[in-house]
């Protein structure tokens, strides 16, 4: 059967952001185009943040995950669609927050509103009595807050 | 487009990116508290995958590969303003020159976002929202310890005095400076003082430090041409010290 782009996106699944296991690339919004021709494939990707140390291990788990399909892969790191929060997905949010990771709210109004950074909603009790303690944590994409219910810290995937 | 005028260009800025995350990464492990050696650790982090994806772009318009280009030049090669390159001095001296960078820094990149030299202006358009925190958290400290006790506000006073002339030199033109804005690369950097100006006597405003006025100011200018304080070349030689062990080791 031939292989189709919808075949890549599926295998790329299986390819998770090192340091937030549950959440795949295509779910993270860092796929930014798929092209096939025969068994030659265009992976177009763009990282999270400039920065980010993970980036050369995604593409080598994305060219794994391909070659053992028999596929040639070609890989191109690109800023023509710049990776927001925003891009993603509503599943890949959920996985975020099961994991202990505040999910980041809609990045649209993020610096006319600075309380969304301040107020960010608990992903153990979903209140939002919690004060923002350094906007730079553990990895470039995550903040550190506090929780005055919970009486303990936590992260976000900040929004950008 | 002038292609010596625009290398010239992004070389002063990824120089500068990469001196002064380098700077920051000084903090690591000597923060004044943990939340602040980890935020000038993770600014640096950003600053040097910056400054890489900026001499990325110069690879591509046929300069040397990024480690080369970090790595294997001696100061007199390197664009950055010294004020980047002075060495971190205590935590308020730190604190004032990510304030008074990277208020001119987002305002760069925002100016940026709309370059005329298409790969420039992507990669700024992500860079702007990155440096949306960086700002962030200069104005957060500023605005905090610039109200706080008798002795944090004296030292900042003291340490923006003393920063100030070097942070004119930021705006040093370039000897392209003509062609780069005639060309839609940059608006200049005439342009980025003042709208930079206008920034920090907002956020000064809110707090008890005086500014003190900068037109009648000497800008201590020369970093853009190669001219160095002394600080550079140690800085140089221990951040490329384990590069020159072995340049074609794979990491």
């Amino acid at each position: 059967m031939e292989i189709t782009t919808n075949d890549i996106y599926q295998w790329l699944e299986e390819v998770k952001d090192p340091e937030i296991p549950v959440l795949s690339l295509v779910d993270l919004g860092v796929i930014t185009d798929v092209k096939l021709n025969g068994k030659n494939v265009f992976v177009e990707m763009t990282p999270t943040f400039v920065g980010c140390p993970a980036l050369d291990m995604m593409k080598g788990d994305i060219v794994e995950v391909l070659e053992k399909r028999g596929l040639k892969v070609d890989i191109e790191v690109s800023f023509r669609k710049p990776w927001t929060s925003d891009s993603i997905s509503e599943k890949g949010k959920a996985a975020l927050k099961t994991f202990g990771l505040a999910p980041p709210p809609s990045a649209q109004n993020l610096f006319t509103d600075i309380d969304i950074l301040e107020h960010v909603p608990c992903p153990r009790c979903n209140g939002t009595d919690t004060e923002l303690k350094n906007p730079f944590g553990p990895t470039l994409c995550r903040s550190i807050h506090y929780c005055n219910t919970c009486k303990e810290a936590f992260e976000q995937f900040k929004p950008l | 487009m002038n292609e010596l005028a625009l290398k010239e260009f992004l070389y002063k800025v990824a120089d500068d990116q990469l001196i002064l995350g380098h700077r920051n990464s000084e903090w690591t492990g000597f923060g004044p508290l943990l939340e602040e050696d980890i935020a000038f650790s993770s600014m640096a982090q950003d600053k040097v995958g910056q400054s890489q994806a900026l001499y990325e772009i110069l690879h591509a318009l046929g300069e040397q590969n990024p480690d080369t280009v970090a790595f294997m030049r001696n100061a007199n090669q390197f664009h950055n303003c010294i004020l980047a390159e002075l060495p971190n001095g205590e935590y308020d001296f730190s604190l004032i020159r990510h304030f008074l960078y990277d208020t001119a820094l987002a305002i760069r990149f925002e100016m940026l976002s709309t370059s005329a030299f298409k790969p420039l202006a992507e990669l700024a358009t992500k860079i702007r929202g990155e440096l949306k925190y960086h700002t962030l958290h200069a104005n957060t400290w500023v605005k905090q310890l610039g109200s706080a006790t008798p002795e944090s506000i004296q030292r900042l006073q003291k340490s923006l005095e003393y920063a100030l002339p070097f942070a004119l030199g930021i705006f040093e033109k370039s000897p392209y400076e003509d062609e780069i804005i005639k060309s839609g690369i940059f608006a200049g950097e005439e342009v980025l003082k003042s709208q930079w100006l206008r920034k920090v006597e907002e956020i000064i405003a809110q707090t008890k430090l005086q500014l003190p006025d900068t037109s009648s100011m000497n800008p201590v200018e020369g970093g853009r041409v190669g001219k160095h304080s002394e600080h550079l070349q140690p800085l140089l030689d221990e951040m490329s010290e384990v590069f020159k062990i072995d340049p074609t080791a794979e990491w």
